[in-house]
């Protein structure tokens, strides 16, 4: 028990002497997964509208593949993501096994179908009277999906919260595709696997501690924009 | 109502672009710095014949390890090399300290990938590591004889020991390690094997086949972890079991789990590793010239006095012993 003291004690140390490997992988989490959460959002964002807006005949095997892939488990990606980006793998060529680039893509695959997923049904719960209003008005078709955005952003918002927070706590793919290399592919979630491995259980609860801190940094600032505008 | 959803979409264009707009200089700003950071020293793959090329060179020659040729505009190169090695010599500290030395000498960046020496090889044998550290003799073996490696030298060797809870249940405190295995078959003592074809399971299972027992995971007593040697350790040490563990990774873990030393000093537990270079013939990837450079460093004598000074301060004994230069019949005499 005293390891959880000693753990809260070491974190407060390293975050306030700034200790410059902490601070870079630190860094290193927010940049992987933050640029891997805004990839998700891009592709997430339009993919999610459509199929929530268009109507064709395979949409509901569309949307219970998306929701089947919310569930992606981490190893699994990391191995497919290891395959294709080992020298020996079709991608070989490029070179970004064991890189930061290398974890973007692993959790970009495992936050898409999660922003994905719930993009649709935020609009889906919109009442579907709305489009047809918003072409009425004369709205054009630009214009009708951002009034429907607009209208869905608390539920949006979430969706990015809960994208992002797949991949901040994912330690699977991380390990596999970027390899846990000191001060290049090492994340917060890796480093915390690596010193609990070692015995170093203040650092790992130190480590812990900082990553919960992180993501509720982040989350405090989505959250802050999700309710600025809800009481109005 | 109708003129209030009009307002909105206008307010809404606008705000939209702003935000889209911000959001595009955002992804933007993140993917420079990515891209000037980590991903660029390690992968300098846009510009692989100009990029860092000159002075590596020159500071190879420099240090006289060896001389390299020029330029072959067909070979893909490439200041970095991937490292597979067994999880003991990164778990004990040592690669902490001899890595950072090498890539500053030479110019290379290193990546460790810490697997089971089973694994390592296997990484070898697809071209996906350059150069490997590993300690499983009969499986290097294999893999010279199928023309996967080049050059196969000894580095250095300590000893495998078997550890188990002080109070020592199948009485195997000082025993051969072949007697200590049949007494803990016959007691039935919990076991915790490796069980992930790393160079201590290979080991494990030798043993198993000289004393001609085969122990069977679903009976209870013997359990495969799966999982590398801290952790295997780890859950021996919770479970009151014992196992078989390299001496270098036990005394950097000594203090955090409650097992001890019960057989040692036995001669087929030498535990030696090889530093091996990946055949680039098979895989035109494969970083050729960085690995030769990594595997003298390993042999170089500076590096040779560095592995029998590690680990005497903090442990009292030094984990390793070096062991350039000589034959596997020399060691353990």
């Amino acid at each position: 028990m005293d390891f959880i003291l000693e753990g809260i004690k070491q974190a407060i140390m390293l975050l306030v002497e700034g200790n410059p490997e902490i601070v870079h992988i630190m860094f290193l989490s927010l940049r992987v997964s933050g640029i891997a959460t805004l990839i998700s959002l891009i592709i997430g964002l339009p993919v999610g509208t459509f199929l929530a807006l268009a109507e064709f005949p395979s949409k509901k095997l569309w949307i219970s593949m998306i929701n089947t892939g919310m569930a992606l488990p981490p190893v699994a990606v990391g191995l497919f993501v290891s395959i294709m980006l080992w020298r020996s793998g079709p991608l070989g060529n490029l070179r970004l096994m064991y890189t930061p680039s290398a974890i973007i893509i692993a959790q970009t695959i495992i936050a898409a179908p999660v922003v994905t997923g719930l993009t649709l049904t935020a609009l889906q719960q919109l009442n579907p009277r709305l489009k047809l209003q918003l072409y009425g008005l004369g709205a054009s078709r630009i214009q009708m999906i951002l009034t429907l955005w607009r209208e869905a952003r608390l539920p949006l918002l979430a969706t990015v919260i809960a994208g992002f927070g797949s991949v901040i706590s994912e330690v699977g793919a991380s390990m596999m595709v970027g390899g846990n290399l000191r001060y290049h592919t090492r994340v917060l979630t890796t480093a915390i696997v690596l010193e609990t491995s070692k015995g170093q259980f203040a650092i790992a609860i130190a480590l812990s501690l900082i990553l919960l801190l992180l993501a509720y940094t982040v989350n405090l600032w989505l959250t802050w924009l999700q309710q600025r505008n809800s009481q109005k | 109502m109708y003129n209030c959803y009009a307002t909105i979409i206008q307010i809404d264009l606008h705000k939209m672009r702003k935000f889209f707009l911000a959001t595009l200089i955002s992804i933007a700003v993140m993917m420079t710095t990515n891209a000037c950071s980590p991903v660029a020293i390690i992968n300098p793959t846009t510009a692989p014949l100009s990029n860092a090329k000159t002075p590596h060179l020159e500071e190879k020659t420099h240090s006289g390890t060896h001389i390299v040729s020029p330029v072959n505009m067909n070979q893909i190169h490439s200041n970095e090399i991937i490292l597979a090695t067994t999880t003991s010599t990164r778990d004990s500290g040592l690669l902490d300290i001899l890595v950072p030395q090498f890539e500053k000498q030479s110019g290379y960046t290193v990546k460790i990938i810490a697997v089971g020496s089973g694994q390592a090889l296997q990484m070898g044998k697809e071209g996906n590591a350059d150069v490997l550290l590993v300690h499983s003799p009969s499986s290097e073996e294999e893999f010279m004889t199928a023309g996967y490696g080049i050059q196969d030298s000894l580095v250095m060797y300590n000893d495998f020991v078997i550890v188990g809870p002080a109070d020592d249940l199948a009485g195997i405190k000082g025993k051969t390690s072949t007697e200590a295995f049949k007494s803990i078959y016959t007691t039935k003592s919990l076991f915790i094997s490796r069980g992930d074809d790393s160079g201590t399971h290979s080991r494990e299972k030798q043993i198993w086949k000289k004393v001609e027992l085969t122990p069977d995971p679903k009976n209870g007593w013997y359990l495969e972890s799966g999982s590398g040697m801290t952790d295997t350790l780890r859950i021996a040490s919770e479970k009151h079991g014992y196992t078989l563990t390299d001496r270098a990774t036990y005394l950097s873990l000594k203090d955090t789990l409650s097992l001890e030393i019960l057989v040692e000093g036995d001669k087929s537990l030498l535990n030696i590793y090889s530093v091996i270079t990946v055949n680039p013939q098979k895989f035109p990837m494969v970083n050729h010239e960085g690995a030769e450079s990594f595997a003298d460093f390993m042999l170089s004598p500076d590096t040779q006095i560095i592995i029998a000074e590690f680990g005497k301060e903090k442990f009292g004994q030094s984990l390793f012993t070096p062991a350039a230069g000589k034959t596997e019949a020399e060691l353990g005499k």
